[in-house]
C-alpha cells in the first residue's frame, strides 16, 4: 500500500531509520541473471551521514533505489521507518515539454505541499525568473540542475539520497546547495555517493564499501577509504 | 480495525492525489498550452466521429432499413473510441514515466489509471457533446431511454479499461504485444459492431460476432438510443464476464510489472 511520503504521525526521531536485512538483488539479463547483491545488512538512522564507496557498476545506484523503495529487493527485507528522498542530482523526471512550474505543481500534488510556498522557494533558490514558465527542454544543463535540486528541497524528507549532487553547477550554486542541504537540513539522515574522498570525509561519520556483491562496514571513513583504495580502485 | 480503516482512507487519499497529479501532467504533456490546448482532449475524437457520421450519412450505407443513420454512426464510432484508444495509451505507458517511479507513492497502477481516466473523459465528452449538438440541431431524436444509454456507455468503458489494462501490462512483458495489437485493432474494427447491427447479419455471422464483448454493450447502448427501430441482440452477463476476466489478468500482470520496474 501507499505509505505517506511525509509521515503524518512520524515516529520519534530515535526510532526513525531504514534497515536492510539480508537483502539480495538479482537482475534478469538477455541470457541469464546477474546477482548484484547477496546478504546485505545495513542500518541508516535518522541524523546519520553515511558515505557509499564502490567502483562503477558495483551497485551504488541500485543500493540507492533499494533504500528509497523505488525498487524492491529480490530477497530479504527493507524496513523503512523514515521518509526518503529520490536520488538528488538526477535532472530526471522532467518531461521536456513541461515547464518548471508544471514540475513544481506535480511535486506539490504528489506530496501534498503548499503550492505557493513551494513556488516561492524554487523561484528564490533557482533564480530562473521567467524561465520557470518556459518548457524545460529549452533549459541549459545548469538550469535543469538548479531546478532539480530546488524541487528536491521543497519536500521535507527525513533522509536525503545524494548521488554526486554537488558536482553540478558553478561554484556559487554548489555553495548554495551545500548550505541548503548540510546546514539547514543538517539534522537529517543522508546517504552520499561520491568519488570525492575529501567530500565524503568532510560530511560523513561512517562509510561503507560495496565490494564483492555485499556491503562492507567500517568504523570510520578513513578505514573505508583505505580498504577501497587497496582492494578496488 | 479502526487503525486499518484509517490507514486505508489515508492510502486512498494519497492515491487520489497521485492520480490527479499524473492526470494533470499527462494532460499538459499531451496537449500543452498551444492553440486550444486541452480542448483537443475531446475535439480530436469529435472530429473523427463527425467525419465518420457525415461519411456514413452521405453514403446511406445501412441496409436500406429505416435505421436512423446519424445516431447509428454516433454510437458506433464513439464506442470504438472506448476500446481502440485505451490500449493504445496503456501500451508502453511505463518506460516514459520510469523517472516518476522514484516518488514512492507513484505506482505503476496510478500511471495506468491516470491515462485511462484521461481517455475515458475525452471519449465521454466527445460522445455527450456531439449527442447534445445533434439533438439541438434536430439531426437525431433524443435517446428513448437515457439510463440504458448511460449503462451501455459505462459497460463499454469498463470493457475498454479492462482490455487496456490487460494489453498494456502484457506489453511490458513482450514487445510482440505492441506489434500484434495494431493489426488486430484494424481487424476488430469492422467486427466490433460499429458498422452493423447484429440483427442484420446472417445467423452464423451473428454467432461469431457475439463472441466480441463490445458488440453486446453497443447493442444495449443503441437500444437505449433508438430501440424501437430494431431488435437488439445482447447478453450483458457474457460481456461483464469477459471484461472482468481481462481485468483480472491485467491486475495480476500489474503485480509482476510493478516488481520488475527499475526507475532510471
Amino acid at each position: 500500500m501507499n505509505a505517506p511520503a511525509v509521515a503524518l504521525e512520524a515516529p520519534p526521531s530515535e526510532q526513525r531509520g531504514i534497515f536492510l536485512h539480508n537483502v539480495s538483488k538479482v537482475y534478469p539479463t538477455q541470457h541469464s541473471t546477474v546477482k548484484i547483491f547477496d546478504h546485505v545488512d545495513l542500518d541508516i538512522r535518522y541524523g546519520e551521514k553515511l558515505g557509499v564507496l564502490g567502483r562503477n557498476g558495483a551497485g551504488k545506484s541500485t543500493l540507492m533505489r533499494l533504500i528509497s523503495g523505488s525498487e524492491l529487493p529480490t530477497g530479504g527485507v527493507v524496513d523503512r521507518r523514515m521518509s526518503t528522498s529520490w536520488p538528488l542530482a538526477l535532472g530526471g523526471g522532467f518531461q521536456g515539454s513541461l515547464t518548471g512550474m508544471d514540475n513544481i505543481r506535480f511535486i506539490s500534488r504528489v506530496y501534498d505541499l503548499d503550492l505557493e510556498a513551494a513556488v516561492a522557494f524554487v523561484e528564490e533558490f533557482t533564480e530562473l525568473g521567467r524561465y520557470l514558465r518556459e518548457p524545460v527542454k529549452i533549459y541549459s544543463n545548469g538550469m535543469r540542475a538548479r531546478l532539480a535540486f530546488a524541487i528536491s528541497m521543497v519536500v521535507e524528507f527525513d533522509c536525503f539520497l545524494i548521488d554526486e549532487v554537488i558536482a553540478v553547477g558553478d561554484q556559487r550554486f554548489r555553495e548554495k546547495c551545500q548550505a541548503e542541504l548540510f546546514e539547514r537540513r543538517g539534522d537529517r539522515a543522508m546517504v552520499i555517493i561520491s568519488h570525492d574522498a575529501e567530500f565524503v570525509k568532510h560530511y560523513c561519520e561512517r562509510a561503507v564499501v560495496i565490494h564483492d556483491k555485499t556491503v562492507r562496514h567500517f568504523p570510520s571513513v578513513m578505514e573505508a577509504y583505505d580498504f577501497y583504495l587497496e582492494h578496488i580502485a | 480495525m479502526r487503525q486499518a480503516t484509517a490507514d486505508l482512507f489515508r492510502s486512498l487519499a494519497i492515491q487520489r492525489r497521485v492520480v490527479f497529479a499524473l492526470f494533470m501532467r499527462e494532460t499538459m504533456t499531451r496537449y500543452g498550452r498551444h492553440n486550444i490546448g486541452f480542448l483537443w482532449l475531446f475535439v480530436e475524437p469529435m472530429i473523427f466521429t463527425l467525419g465518420i457520421t457525415f461519411l456514413w450519412t452521405a453514403m446511406k450505407s445501412v441496409h436500406g432499413s429505416d435505421l436512423p443513420i446519424t445516431p447509428f454512426a454516433l454510437t458506433g464510432y464513439s464506442a470504438v473510441l472506448l476500446w481502440r484508444n485505451m490500449p493504445a495509451r496503456t501500451i508502453g505507458a511505463i518506460p516514459p514515466n520510469l523517472s516518476l517511479m522514484y516518488h514512492r507513492n507513484v505506482r505503476v497502477m496510478d500511471i495506468y489509471i491516470a491515462r485511462l481516466l484521461l481517455e475515458a473523459v475525452g471519449a465521454t465528452m466527445s460522445f455527450v457533446l456531439l449527442g447534445v449538438l445533434f439533438i439541438f440541431l434536430g439531426m437525431i431524436d433524443p435517446p428513448e431511454d437515457l439510463l440504458k444509454v448511460a449503462g451501455g456507455w459505462l459497460l463499454l468503458a469498463y470493457n475498454g479499461i479492462s482490455m487496456a489494462l490487460m494489453i498494456g501490462t502484457l506489453s511490458e512483458r513482450s514487445e510482440l504485444v505492441d506489434k500484434i495489437w495494431h493489426p488486430l485493432a484494424y481487424l476488430i474494427f469492422p467486427l466490433s459492431g460499429a458498422a452493423f447491427i447484429v440483427e442484420a447479419l446472417p445467423h452464423d455471422a451473428q454467432q461469431a460476432v457475439l463472441y466480441i464483448p463490445m458488440v453486446h454493450g453497443l447493442e444495449y447502448l443503441r437500444e437505449g438510443f433508438f430501440g424501437s427501430k430494431f431488435h437488439p441482440v445482447y447478453d450483458l452477463s457474457y460481456m461483464i464476464l469477459v471484461a472482468t476476466g481481462m481485468l483480472l489478468i491485467g491486475l495480476v500482470q500489474m503485480r509482476t510489472v510493478a516488481r520488475l520496474v527499475v526507475p532510471e
